[in-house]
């Protein structure tokens, strides 16, 4: 059954080293990431769907079948836009007939957005008389986003979009993205291996491993799940969503107040109170204790409950779930601290967070 | 015109009409060469490699007999209607063509090859079909493969003179080439004549090499992968 309003994937093909094999069933807006380590098949999968690489399987995006068993439709006629890791910006071309590459290949009637709104929105006005070469990386990428959008794609694909550019180039590329998802009424699958990229930009994720999928879902329920990926561990954790209520300008802290709690983190100048935050709380920054220490260093220290254990994720890993209210923490152990401790479910801890990170 | 001046004009004519069939020609089996996996690869590549290494005599020698009355090229255009083509000027640039192939092919090639195939890629999620991507991209970004091509083989064309003996002989304004006129100038003890002609070629092929790496050189930027 093909679905009005979800992206629904499912491919095989097989490499000399490598197999992938994918059954995505995926929310036809927001953005998806595709997460995983380098070689799990993320840019593969991308590639299928753009039609880049040829597979076996079957396509269809917000009701439209885009590859059958019996038919595939050739890249260049299918309507997404693909954001590429490297930008592939012509050098040839100026950075205007960049822009205007896909945007003429389009009929007229289909077209949705127009070149001054991209320009606009993505700051592109100053460049457009440059040739690619002169650019910075950050405004490559940006010329690159650009000239995905002005084809008025159905579905964006954005592999790594940021992996190439330095920690500037990044900050200052982050806020087109999200407005991009906050504007963007299109479905957008991006590619990273970074746990900030997607804590940051993400509503739904699909987790990969050795060409296979090993989770799929809403960011937040995903990533609080304990039968998670096992290559993943060393990455695992949760993201919340809550706001500002305190600025401790002395000790330059912000609070952040949550449904189960509040988190203290270092202040950044950008927040003010009330402001409605994201941060992502790392498994591996996360410790347990039985009862409630005042003498030590950490100060986030939050009344949990253990929720669930999965032991032996890794050899001698155990990765713990607790309940703080509502709000899901993961707490990454040594399985003999798990056993000193006596873990159950019920049990009533305190956790021990040693960092807190702003994803916005 | 005087014989020499006619020479020349004949010559200039020869390489201009050659480059243009050959950049006609010469592209797509560049194309197909560089971007094949099919087992005729190497065959094809050899064949047209094979005018570095014969002499111009072999070639002339068999091109003399598929175009003459009892060869298969000499029977087809004979019953065309075309005649023959041996000691004819339609002869000399068939023969042409076939001998500055490779001179056409392989900078295309070459150009082709190093193509960043991201771009291509690129190119057709932005709705170009193959036939744009080529027009559009490739060829853009093959200028330089393209500069020197038809350099080459233009020049390489001028300096012919084996196959031309072979199949074109000596008919002022018909295959008398310079090089052809040079030679009967040595051959009649004309060594003014023959001078003025060999300097005039010296200065031109000189001319074309510098032009051709200046030009190239100048593109360079422009490549940038």
């Amino acid at each position: 059954m093909i679905s009005p309003d979800t992206l629904q994937a499912r491919f095989q093909c097989h490499f000399d080293q490598f197999a992938l094999d994918v059954d995505l069933n995926l929310p036809g807006s927001g953005i998806t990431a595709i997460f995983g380590h380098s070689g799990c098949g993320k840019t593969t999968l991308l590639r299928c769907i753009a039609g880049l690489q040829t597979a076996q399987g079957q396509l269809s995006v917000l009701g439209e079948a885009w590859q059958t068993p019996q038919e595939s439709w050739p890249v260049h006629k299918r309507p997404l836009a693909y954001v590429f890791q490297d930008t592939s910006l012509f050098p040839h071309l100026s950075v205007r007939k960049n822009l205007l590459y896909g945007y003429r290949r389009v009929p007229a009637g289909q077209r949705k957005i127009t070149p001054e709104q991209v320009y606009d929105w993505l700051g592109l006005e100053p460049l457009l008389e440059r040739m690619p070469a002169g650019l910075s990386g950050g405004e490559r990428q940006r010329v690159a986003i650009g000239r995905a959008l002005l084809t008025s794609p159905r579905l964006l694909l954005m592999d790594e979009p940021l992996s190439a550019l330095d920690h500037q180039s990044k900050q200052d590329i982050l806020p087109y993205l999200e407005r991009l998802r906050d504007s963007l009424a299109i479905p957008v699958l991006y590619v990273s291996h970074s746990t900030s990229e997607v804590a940051r930009l993400a509503d739904h994720i699909v987790m990969m491993d050795r060409g296979q999928v090993i989770a799929q879902g809403p960011l937040q329920e995903t990533l609080a799940r304990t039968d998670q990926p096992f290559r993943l561990e060393e990455d695992a954790g949760v993201v919340l969503d809550g706001e500002i209520a305190e600025v401790d300008a002395q000790w330059q802290l912000s609070k952040v107040v949550f449904n189960g709690g509040e988190l203290w983190l270092r202040h950044h100048d950008h927040l003010t109170m009330g402001m409605s935050v994201r941060v992502q709380v790392l498994a591996r920054d996360v410790s347990i204790a039985l009862h409630e220490h005042r003498g030590q260093s950490i100060q986030n220290l939050l009344p949990a409950t253990v929720d669930h254990i999965a032991r032996e994720v890794v050899p001698g890993i155990t990765l713990v779930r607790l309940l703080a209210g509502d709000t899901a923490f993961l707490a990454r152990l040594t399985s003999r601290s798990a056993h000193q401790l006596q873990l159950t479910p019920g049990l009533r801890v305190w956790l021990q967070i040693k960092s807190v990170a702003l994803a916005d | 015109m005087s014989p020499e001046w006619q020479a020349v004009w004949l010559t200039l004519k020869l390489a201009g009409i050659t480059t243009l069939l050959l950049l006609f020609i010469g592209t797509p089996i560049a194309w197909w060469l560089a971007r094949t996996q099919h087992w005729l690869r190497q065959p094809i590549a050899a064949i047209v490699a094979l005018p570095l290494v014969l002499p111009p005599t072999v070639l002339g020698f068999y091109l003399l007999i598929v175009m003459g009355p009892d060869g298969a090229i000499g029977q087809l255009t004979d019953s065309l209607g075309l005649g023959l083509l041996p000691f004819t000027f339609e002869g000399l640039v068939v023969a042409s063509v076939i001998y500055s192939l490779p001179f056409t092919v392989q900078p295309l090639q070459t150009a082709f090859l190093s193509l960043n195939e991201n771009l291509l890629e690129a190119a057709a999620t932005l709705r170009a079909s193959a036939w744009d991507r080529f027009f559009s991209i490739a060829i853009p970004l093959a200028r330089p493969g393209f500069l020197t091509a038809a350099v080459l083989s233009f020049a390489h064309t001028i300096g012919e003179f084996g196959v031309i003996l072979m199949i074109g002989g000596s008919i002022p304004g018909e295959t008398r080439v310079l090089s052809v006129a040079i030679f009967d100038h040595v051959e009649a003890l004309e060594y003014a004549q023959a001078h003025w002609l060999s300097a005039g070629m010296l200065v031109f092929s000189f001319v074309v090499l510098v032009t051709l790496y200046t030009l190239n050189g100048r593109f360079q930027p422009g490549v940038v992968r």
